[in-house]
């Protein structure tokens, strides 16, 4: 093997805010490094070829898939788990609307639905329902039929949209 | 499954990962955004490739306008291309196709460089470029040259880009006042590839139409385009089907392919204003 090309690499990157250093196989998955080295098994690997969504995790703020990303290309990146945005409260409202609405059963699906949800209620208007379902595509659920996770989501984006508003009352 | 690979090195620039590929030894691959590469790898179609990846070569990303061309850079990702103002004026196809690729975290990663140069025949991109008539700039030992779409692709997921070359652009004609950009897709769902696709350029009066999912490769569909252009919308429907010679698989029959494509062009025409 020619001396530019590494079997293993040496990455710094955050997760969940923590700084993290290690160094893996070039072709460890990003979903591999949290689950199995980094014991953050919130996030599922289903499909492994990026068709399912259960690995969805947040990478600079965006979604991505942690089974087609690999962690080699992440040096310096700043990655997202259920267990980090659980913790922060960040999508604790998303949560609660999940439990109230029986948006879950078996619960593979769901930190990848939370990661996917998060950035579209973030978006700070409300989305239709099938703007919600168009969104949501990328992440199966085998359990729930999607009717439940689409009302938790459009409850939670009517709710932040309207405390926003309120807010921005308040400000004027 | 996991990926199985030979090797991995970052390039910093276009020359690093041109001599990154010559160290590799034939069996270097460009590592882009990885949505379809890494993918292919988890499958196991490929084992003990040499990665090379370009990712960080910020030079690669974005959109500019060079005179009367769009410039856009190899790395530009597919969410990229749906939200840049740039690409909606000059290139709005593009920006119309680019929300039809997948989904979101898949968007967020994918380039249109790399879906161009894996040229897949069901992709919403080579269609487009097909349309556009656009230029793609490949980069290599011998230098920088200059491909038309239309001697791009050659067949299934091959292209005229050499093992040792990088596609780094592709370069745009701007949409004239009056031009008009369509893409329309039939997919089971949200996010598939879709069974059948066609992405329309009308200039002029004149028509350059791309089919995807219709053929081993993405087609630049002369006999419709001739009888489009004349202004006989049946003959272009029957012309559209001999133009395309689209595969039976487990989604959809060579002759459903074939009746959604008349549907999908009979609604573009309407869309453009032809009399049915």
């Amino acid at each position: 093997m020619s001396e530019h090309f590494r079997s293993r690499i040496d990455l710094e990157f955050t997760v969940n805010g923590e700084a993290v250093e290690l160094t893996v196989p070039a072709g460890r998955h990003l979903i591999d490094v949290l689950r199995l080295d980094l014991e953050l098994t919130g996030s599922h690997a289903g499909c492994e070829h990026g068709v399912c969504g259960a690995c969805t995790v947040l990478v600079d703020g965006q979604t991505v898939r942690g089974c087609l990303t690999l962690a080699a290309q992440l040096d310096g990146a700043e990655i997202w788990t259920v267990e980090g945005l659980t913790e922060s409260g960040a999508i604790a409202d998303l949560q609660a609307a999940f439990v109230e609405r029986n948006a879950l059963q078996c619960g593979y699906c769901t930190p990848g639905m939370l990661a996917s949800a998060k950035t579209l209620v973030e978006s700070g208007s409300v989305p239709s329902r099938e703007a919600i379902r168009e969104h949501m595509s990328g992440n199966y659920c085998r359990c729930t039929g999607y009717e439940a996770i689409v009302d938790a989501i459009e409850t939670v984006a009517r709710t932040r949209a309207g405390v926003e508003a309120r807010v921005e009352a308040k400000v004027r | 499954m996991k990926a199985s690979i030979g090797g991995y090195a970052r390039a910093e620039s276009v020359p690093h990962a041109l001599s990154l590929l010559g160290e590799a030894d034939g069996v270097g691959r460009i590592l882009a955004g990885g949505q379809s590469l890494i993918a292919a790898l988890n499958l196991g179609v490929s084992a003990g490739d040499m990665l090379v990846d370009i990712t960080g070569i910020e030079t690669l990303r974005g959109a500019t306008l060079d005179g009367d061309r769009l410039v856009i850079g190899a790395l530009t990702r597919h969410g990229d291309i749906a939200r840049d103002p740039l690409i909606a004026e000059h290139a709005p196809l593009l920006a119309a196709a680019a929300p039809l690729i997948a989904h979101d975290a898949i968007r967020n990663r994918g380039t249109i460089g790399g879906s161009l140069a894996h040229a897949d025949p069901a992709a919403e991109y080579p269609a487009c470029v097909l349309a556009l008539d656009a230029t793609l700039v490949l980069e290599g030992p011998a230098g920088r040259r200059e491909v038309a779409a239309e001697d791009f692709f050659l067949g299934l997921f091959e292209t005229a880009r050499a093992d040792e070359e990088i596609l780094t652009a592709i370069l745009i004609p701007c949409a004239r006042p009056g031009d008009r950009h369509v893409i329309r897709e039939a997919a089971r769902r949200a996010g598939d590839y879709a069974l059948a696709g066609l992405a329309v350029v009308r200039r002029e009066g004149r028509h350059r139409i791309g089919a995807f999912g219709l053929d081993d490769r993405p087609v630049l569909c002369a006999g419709a385009m001739a009888k489009w252009d004349a202004g006989d919308v049946d003959g272009m429907i029957a012309a559209l089907a001999k133009d395309i010679d689209p595969p039976s698989d487990t989604q959809a029959s060579a002759s459903y392919r074939r009746h959604l494509a008349g549907v999908l062009l009979r609604r573009i025409a309407a869309e453009l204003g032809e009399a049915q």
